[in-house]
């Protein structure tokens, strides 16, 4: 058999060695992302309505705080999706490591009493 | 764990339906799959919104201007969305920029062709946002969480595209003959184009496709295709034209309408940028990320100042903010 693939592509998905335009010699014409590549990344909340929470939306980048809630509002709420935004730098946010989820989620595993279907009730009793 | 284990239960994770997230194990070749996809995508919003923003100045209405601006607006956000999702799995925006502006990078073929009339922004509306949808709708349930998710809010905000277009293409097709021919024309030179949009034929592709085994993707390009086809052909009736296409036919043991064979050497030639304006969409977006210099330099230099005036432990002065 010959060992010889012909790379599917999708739409989306056409490899780069098939170099579109009009290539120019890496590294020569274009010089780096001035100022704009120090932005640093903001996470958005949004509170869709009053009285629910604010929900993570997205990221984006911003120069300061007032330009990400800017940012934020003409990205993340073009359709009346929110009436408050939460943004803050994404280097704050700690998370938890998906690789120690065996153990950190362990203590709640063995607890099937802290739900209300473990007790058996008699059905005459209402309102419960 | 080996890193075959560690495969394997990638792999099971990916059969379970269960989302992929940016700090999981991830195989190398999944991490590229992914950010070459998903910056092509993004790239794909940012160089779409040239062809129409040709047309804003020029729209025949306040009405249909302010749905053309609305539209490339909600482009340039899609681009975010995928630009965001593409950084969580360790590429820089500025990498990926710098990969656009220097060619290395692709974008969608379709982009690459002229806009010659204004009866383009519905065709380009009706069946290259159509086609895109049918692609976008299937992404949505991509393995990757943050893929799947911009996915999912850019497909609620892409409908209305598609919908803009077809209405667009209703009223010309209901006007004088000038309009009627200028609707057909359109969609005469945007039809073959937008079947190739999902690229080639399931035929020319190996067996074991990485792709569909990750759930990356989930439906063939020629399922995509036919999809797309047997849509618009219900659709062209509606208006009243034509698809340039003598050999579309239903086939009643298919279940599905017949078309003509595409010119596949077309196809290539525009991937390998050879098409009528790869250069000038290039150009275009270098001169744009150059003219936009002085504004990110500004807003860091603002950010900057601000900051130390805030904190006049670090030289500033306590300002009345």
């Amino acid at each position: 058999m010959m060992n010889f693939q012909i790379r599917k592509f999708y739409y989306g998905d056409i490899p780069d060695s098939n170099s579109g335009g009009d290539p120019i010699d890496a590294g020569s014409e274009i010089p780096p992302l001035g100022g704009g590549g120090a932005w640093p990344l903001w996470e958005v909340f949004i509170r869709s309505k009053q009285g629910l929470d604010h929900k993570h939306v997205g990221s984006l980048k911003a120069a300061d705080a007032q330009m990400a809630i800017e940012n934020a509002r003409d990205v993340y709420t073009r359709r009346m999706e929110g009436v408050s935004i939460w943004v803050v730098e994404s280097k704050y946010i700690h998370a938890s490591n998906p690789d120690e989820a065996e153990s950190l989620y362990d203590p709640a595993n063995d607890k099937v009493y802290r739900h209300p279907t473990f007790y058996d009730l008699p059905d005459e009793v209402k309102h419960m | 764990m080996s890193v075959h284990d560690l495969e394997n239960l990638f792999q099971q994770k990916i059969d379970e339906e269960v989302k992929i997230e940016p700090k999981d194990w991830m195989p190398e070749a999944y991490r590229k799959t992914n950010i070459r996809q998903i910056s092509q995508h993004a790239h794909s919003e940012i160089v779409g919104m040239l062809p129409e923003g040709n047309w804003i100045s020029r729209a025949p209405s306040l009405k249909r201007k302010a749905i053309l601006m609305a539209k490339v607006q909600d482009e340039a956000g899609h681009g975010l969305y995928l630009y965001c999702a593409a950084e969580t799995l360790g590429m820089s925006r500025e990498e990926m920029i710098n990969d656009l502006h220097s060619g290395k990078a692709k974008y969608s073929s379709i982009f690459n062709y002229p806009t010659l009339t204004w009866a383009d922004m519905g065709a380009i509306g009706w069946l290259v946002d159509g086609a895109a949808i049918l692609n976008q709708v299937m992404l949505c349930r991509t393995s990757y969480g943050p893929y799947a998710r911009a996915m999912v809010r850019i497909c609620k905000e892409e409908s209305f595209h598609q919908r803009q277009g077809f209405e667009s293409l209703l009223v010309l097709s209901k006007g004088t003959d000038e309009q009627k021919a200028m609707c057909q024309d359109a969609i005469n030179r945007w039809w073959w184009p937008s079947l190739m949009m999902f690229g080639p034929k399931d035929s020319e592709s190996t067996n074991s496709d990485q792709s569909m085994k990750w759930k990356i993707k989930r439906k063939t390009n020629d399922e995509l295709r036919q999809q797309f086809v047997d849509m618009c052909v219900e659709q062209v009736k509606l208006l009243g034209m034509t698809l340039p296409d003598p050999a579309l036919k239903w086939n009643e043991a298919r279940g599905h309408y017949d078309f003509g064979e595409i010119d596949w050497n077309e196809f290539w030639n525009v991937v390998k940028g050879n098409g009528p304006c790869n250069k000038q969409r290039l150009d275009a977006r270098r001169k744009a990320h150059e003219e936009g210099r002085w504004v990110r330099e500004a807003a860091a230099a603002h950010a900057e100042k601000r900051k130390a005036s805030l904190n006049p432990s670090k030289g500033g002065t306590l300002a009345a903010a």
